[in-house]
């Protein structure tokens, strides 16, 4: 467990100045414009945006997919732009091989993150005792529900052996209870083990009650408009949802989302 | 006792289809309706098959040896071709239009060349179901490979995963249920070019024996014949059927409790 007091000693993330056109000439259309952001060791750290601003993109940058077209990715110290396997990630979707166990699900996705079989093994049945999850352990993905999915998905990217852990969108196509559910549980099990978090998020409330920072980002081609710190103590609890401060952060939020969103579209 | 029931429930309507089809045909050639040289009783055909059942079982042989044989090569030509033209970037754009080609010359017109070139032994007649039985593989295989989940892929690329694991980890095993109907296919396949493979220069096999009674008007040898062939093409296309089962036992099937 990595202790507070270390949570600015390290940056794990490093986005500098990165920029990411499509298309050519004409058609040419700017995506990412020099965007920067950083995420410290330990930190949490959301994005929001309006829709289209980019934030696929962005993953894609950082996780080495699309090579930007300006500017540099750093992970741990080290330059890492347009290259793969320096992150762990939870997409949207679990995505699970359905032909997999959960169990084996897990495995697999560390043991390709770097990690030797037994130690994945172990590991594994380590964390799903300790999720409470050890009964759905042989349980193929189609046994299980939106939310024991997710779970899953995300402990696979918490136990991968990279500091950062990249989440999309991660709780998007869950319903609004087991959504406040999960980011509870999330909270719980992060707390447990302190990673580097970048989250991409829609919704504004799921920022303020996960995150250490929120950047907010503008309309394409995306810069980052402005970026609040998340003031309040953790552990954090539902009593968070009925504090002023939370309120108002959360409508400075909305403010400005909104008159980004109207910036772009004229 | 569930699950037999059900499966009792889905194989008697075409049982008893079959069984009147049966009836009404040893109907027609019994009250004179068919001639017997034309068409023999389905009666006189088994008496027929009991009479001469260990030649009839020698020519079985030869023709389940030639089937397997061919299947096996097939299957195996098909998914390693599969799995090249999917690896090798510009390899299927530049090789699959000719395999569809191959596919539109008869057998029937590639067998004497295959007799010509390589004689009137087994292998000849093995590559002629080979080469009937590879394509549908491949074609499967193909389409399997190339298809899986956009969202699976998306997230093994994220977490850095190579071109061989991604193809050992997701794009084979999801290839794995496509390459069943193409094995499916197959498999009827190579009985039905094992018996034309036997009507050139050879006198084993149940087409090479087929041949021989029509031509020497006994005909309820030559259906004896065909009664074997189709309970060995169902056979094998049972076996696959079984071998899906077992193999693929991830698939979410409605659940027998």
């Amino acid at each position: 467990m990595s202790d507070k007091a270390s949570i600015h000693a390290m940056t794990t993330l490093q986005v500098r100045g990165i920029r990411k056109s499509f298309g050519k000439r004409a058609a040419r259309k700017e995506v990412l414009g020099g965007l920067s952001l950083s995420v410290a060791d330990g930190e949490f750290v959301s994005i929001v945006g309006p829709s289209g601003s980019g934030k696929t993109t962005l993953f894609k940058v950082i996780g080495g997919l699309e090579q930007p077209s300006e500017g540099e990715i750093w992970v741990e110290g080290k330059q890492t732009t347009g290259e793969r396997g320096h992150i762990s990630y939870m997409p949207q979707q679990s995505a699970l091989l359905p032909w997999q166990s959960v169990a084996g699900n897990i495995e697999l996705s560390l043991a390709i993150s770097g990690l030797d079989r037994k130690a994945a093994k172990l590991k594994t049945k380590e964390w799903l005792e300790r999720i409470g999850l050890d009964d759905y352990a042989d349980a193929y993905p189609h046994m299980l529900s939106g939310g024991m999915l997710q779970r899953v998905s995300f402990l696979r990217a918490l136990l991968a052996p990279q500091r950062l852990m990249l989440l999309d969108e991660p709780f998007g196509a869950l319903d609004a209870l087991t959504r406040l559910q999960m980011q509870q549980w999330l909270m719980s099990i992060w707390d447990q083990n302190r990673r580097s978090v970048l989250l991409v998020t829609h919704s504004i409330e799921e920022a303020l009650f996960l995150s250490d920072r929120i950047i907010v980002l503008s309309a394409s081609p995306a810069v980052v408009l402005e970026e609040f710190v998340v003031p309040f103590e953790r552990p954090r609890s539902e009593a968070l949802w009925t504090n002023p401060l939370f309120n108002e952060l959360k409508q400075q939020i909305y403010e400005l989302l909104k008159a980004g969103g109207k910036e772009a579209n004229e | 006792m569930a699950i037999r029931k059900s499966g009792w429930a889905k194989a008697w309507p075409p049982m008893a289809v079959l069984a009147g089809l049966l009836a009404c045909w040893q109907a027609a050639v019994t009250w004179g309706k068919v001639d017997k040289w034309l068409l023999p009783s389905p009666l006189a055909i088994v008496q027929e098959a009991i009479q001469i059942w260990p030649r009839l079982m020698e020519h079985t042989e030869a023709t389940v040896q030639l089937t397997l044989l061919g299947f096996a090569g097939g299957s195996a030509v098909g998914f390693v071709l599969a799995a090249l033209l999917h690896l090798i970037p510009g390899f299927r754009s530049a090789v699959y239009p000719l395999l569809v080609l191959s596919q539109n010359v008869p057998i029937i017109a590639i067998a004497p060349i295959l007799t010509m070139l390589l004689g009137y032994g087994l292998l000849p007649k093995v590559l002629l179901v080979t080469v009937v039985c590879f394509f549908p593989i491949t074609v499967a295989m193909l389409s399997g490979l190339s298809s899986p989940d956009a969202q699976l892929r998306h997230y093994f690329q994220m977490i850095g995963i190579g071109k061989w694991q991604l193809f050992w980890r997701l794009e084979l095993p999801h290839a794995i249920v496509h390459l069943f109907s193409g094995l499916k296919i197959s498999a009827s396949y190579s009985v039905l070019s094992a018996i034309v493979a036997e009507w050139l220069g050879t006198n084993k096999g149940l087409g090479a024996f087929m041949l021989i009674s029509f031509k020497g008007f006994m005909p309820d040898r030559g259906y004896a014949a065909v009664f074997i062939i189709v309970t060995l093409s169902l056979t094998l296309f049972g076996l696959i059927v079984l071998a899906e089962r077992i193999v693929i036992r991830w698939q979410p099937v409605k659940e027998v409790e």
